[in-house]
């Protein structure tokens, strides 16, 4: 029963998470992309297509991440080389990705999907209670793990994080030490849009392993929260996924129960844990400011 | 952030549709709650308006918005169809009724058909299926096939819909097996095929070896065929997301109601009405039923020809949750008892939503 309930969990949060390291890169860099959920439907209908035209899951899910990085190139030319305003493109970056999602994956409408096979990690997989729900998984979740680890690492432990974060917190100085930053912004943007692709072939191939319009409803503004909701440090979205998929999962066995809470305050649960957790980390205010990138969301022209 | 969303998709669409005036005889508009590509409840009208399409040619023209929110945003969905000159809107969710109502005292010469609503003017007419009629032939389907004698059953909102849904499917399965129970998981929402999921995996740990579902997508079904328990279709035959656990499905036709309604409007002869049709008029239809022994189909069938016959699924002994008496042996609830159905037959393992 308990282990169930974790093997739910582990399925709700992997997309949040995925997505949620992803956009937490791009704003380190200084960009906000509030086009998260449109990137990652066009995963999810990209890496369906490709997967039932293969028969491949791999593949699928690598041309997921092509997709997400694709939007993601279209929203940094209009961001960083034309300078348009960032929430406005990020809005219409949603909306075209979910009218051209359901375009491409008008055909694929009530066609069963293929599922990502299971990966069972030797010795580990056989461990009581841990086993099962940690190491008997698709090679996408070992993957959302893979990425918070690499994400941490690089952006606190590598010249490479330093620059980032230093292009993310004063554009103008990063470029005054000789930093393109623009080019910077473009390769996070496109490491977002990755991430973003890659959860939606995870809604689409293992989640719920079908193309439907609108499948993700929603997932791509919620990975957006959990960002502000870690203040941008990369552990801490692995605590706010597993919270919010926690949270989901198990108002629906307490509704299962047959305990008398109304069901539209369990629904609400989820959203209700994240904001009063999100006031406790904001209490500290120090912490908070130092972890904002200073520029987020401001355009960066640079002079010459 | 997710209504600013919804609501910025809904201004684009409104931009599209209303481009094209031409030369048909008539306008017939359509608003849908979900996308048209949710293969269940959305998929299925626009299938009627593609009948419409077929049936009549150049001298209907259509137009659809689809996943436009309940609530205030409707409101100016469907006065943006009628101000763009639509002579018949079909609303095709409940939580358009009031907004439905309120554009059309504005627009006097525009009909209006609100689908699954109560409220009607005159130049709003309704027009709803009585679902619960499959929703019992499930009923009894799961009675007899269940081993644990619980089933698990995902609601998307606590309304009468819903509810009379539930209760004809607990009434169908307490038939055969006067123990059964249900177990009810609402996930406050038409459409999320990851919740749908999580609800059907919630449902399935706590011992439930049935699912059917009152939501719009496939996610359910396919949950039960993973995990080798069995479901049913909701809104249109599912088969090919459980090859070997849908047992049968519950299917919407609105073909033949949109055409007749058109037809009517082209005719000059429309007037107000509140139509409500099922299994006998074919409004409502059974999916083949698959993975069940011949004993169990033969029951289905025979129990399908009475409702065909005219024998209403909620006819006494009826008794509520709380003990009281519904409906004495024999009396049948009439079609208000049963469209405004707002408590649960006993038996179901759940406390209603007031």
């Amino acid at each position: 029963m308990f282990e169930a309930v974790l093997l739910t969990v582990i399925t709700a949060a992997t997309p949040l998470l995925i997505a949620a390291i992803g956009e937490l890169v791009v704003e380190r860099s200084g960009v906000l992309n509030l086009g998260v959920e449109g990137m990652m439907i066009m995963g999810a209908v990209v890496g369906f297509a490709v997967a039932n035209q293969t028969g491949s899951g791999t593949l699928g899910v690598l041309a997921a991440i092509v997709a997400g990085m694709g939007m993601a190139l279209i929203f940094g030319f209009l961001v960083l080389s034309l300078v348009t305003n960032q929430v406005a493109t990020g809005l219409a970056l949603t909306i075209l990705g979910l009218g051209v999602s359901g375009m491409i994956g008008e055909a694929y409408i009530g066609v069963p999907g293929l599922r990502l096979p299971e990966l069972y990690i030797p010795v580990l997989s056989e461990l009581p209670l841990i086993g099962p729900v940690f190491f008997q998984q698709d090679a996408v979740v070992y993957l959302g793990f893979a990425l918070v680890a690499l994400v941490a690492f690089v952006l606190f432990r590598t010249r490479t994080g330093l620059i980032l974060r230093a292009v993310g917190d004063n554009h103008g100085s990063a470029h005054a030490l000789g930093y393109s930053v623009i080019k910077v912004r473009y390769l996070a943007v496109l490491f977002g849009g990755g991430c973003a692709g890659l959860a939606g072939a995870y809604m689409s191939l293992a989640y719920t392993p079908q193309w439907v319009e609108n499948m993700t409803a929603g997932r791509g503004w919620i990975a957006l929260a959990l960002v502000v909701f870690a203040s941008w440090l990369p552990f801490r979205v692995i605590a706010g996924a597993y919270l919010f998929g926690a949270v989901t999962v198990l108002t629906f066995h307490a509704q299962a129960q047959g305990i008398g809470v109304p069901s539209q305050l369990l629904s609400s649960l989820p959203y209700i844990a994240t904001i009063a957790v999100l006031v406790l980390i904001s209490a500290n205010r120090r912490l908070t400011l130092v972890n904002t990138p200073a520029c987020l969301g401001k355009p960066f022209v640079p002079d010459r | 952030m997710k209504n600013i969303m919804k609501a910025t998709v809904a201004a684009v669409a409104f931009a599209a549709a209303s481009s094209a005036a031409s030369a048909a005889d008539l306008k017939a508009c359509f608003v849908y709650i979900g996308p048209v590509g949710d293969f269940g409840w959305t998929y299925q009208h626009d299938q009627g308006r593609l009948d419409v399409v077929e049936k009549f040619g150049d001298r209907v023209e259509t137009a659809y918005l689809e996943n436009v929110p309940e609530g205030p945003d409707s409101e100016r969905a469907i006065e943006r169809f009628a101000r763009d000159g639509c002579n018949i809107i079909f609303t095709t969710s409940f939580g358009y009724m009031n907004p439905t109502l309120k554009v059309a005292k504005k627009y006097p010469d525009v009909m209006f058909e609100h689908a699954t609503g109560y409220k009607t003017a005159d130049n709003v007419a309704t027009y709803n299926s009585k679902f619960h009629e499959g929703r019992y032939i499930i009923g009894q389907v799961a009675g007899k096939m269940s081993k644990t004698g619980t089933a698990g059953y995902i609601g998307s909102f606590p309304i009468p819909e819903v509810v009379s849904g539930i209760n004809a499917f607990l009434l169908g399965a307490q038939s055969i097996n006067p123990d059964f129970k249900v177990k009810v998981v609402w996930v406050n929402t038409w459409f999320d095929p990851g919740k749908e999921a999580d609800a059907a995996k919630a449902l399935i740990d706590q011992g439930a070896d049935i699912i059917t579902q009152h939501t719009d997508s496939t996610a359910p079904l396919q949950v039960a065929q993973e995990r080798g328990v069995h479901g049913f279709g909701q809104a249109s035959d599912q088969i090919a997301f459980a090859k070997d656990a849908q047992y049968t499905a519950i299917i919407d036709d609105w073909g033949p109601y949109y055409i007749e309604r058109v037809q009517a409007a082209l005719d000059g002869t429309w007037e107000s009405a509140q139509t409500w049709h099922g299994l006998k008029e074919g409004h409502v239809a059974m999916a083949p039923y698959t993975n069940l022994p011949d004993d169990v189909i033969a029951m289905a069938k025979e129990t399908e020809a009475k409702i065909v016959g005219g024998w209403e699924p909620f006819t006494g002994p009826l008794t509520k949750q709380d003990g009281t008496e519904a409906a004495a042996d024999g009396v049948r609830l009439d079609d208000g008892a049963i469209l405004g159905m707002n408590w649960y037959v006993k038996g179901v393992d759940d406390k209603l939503p007031q």
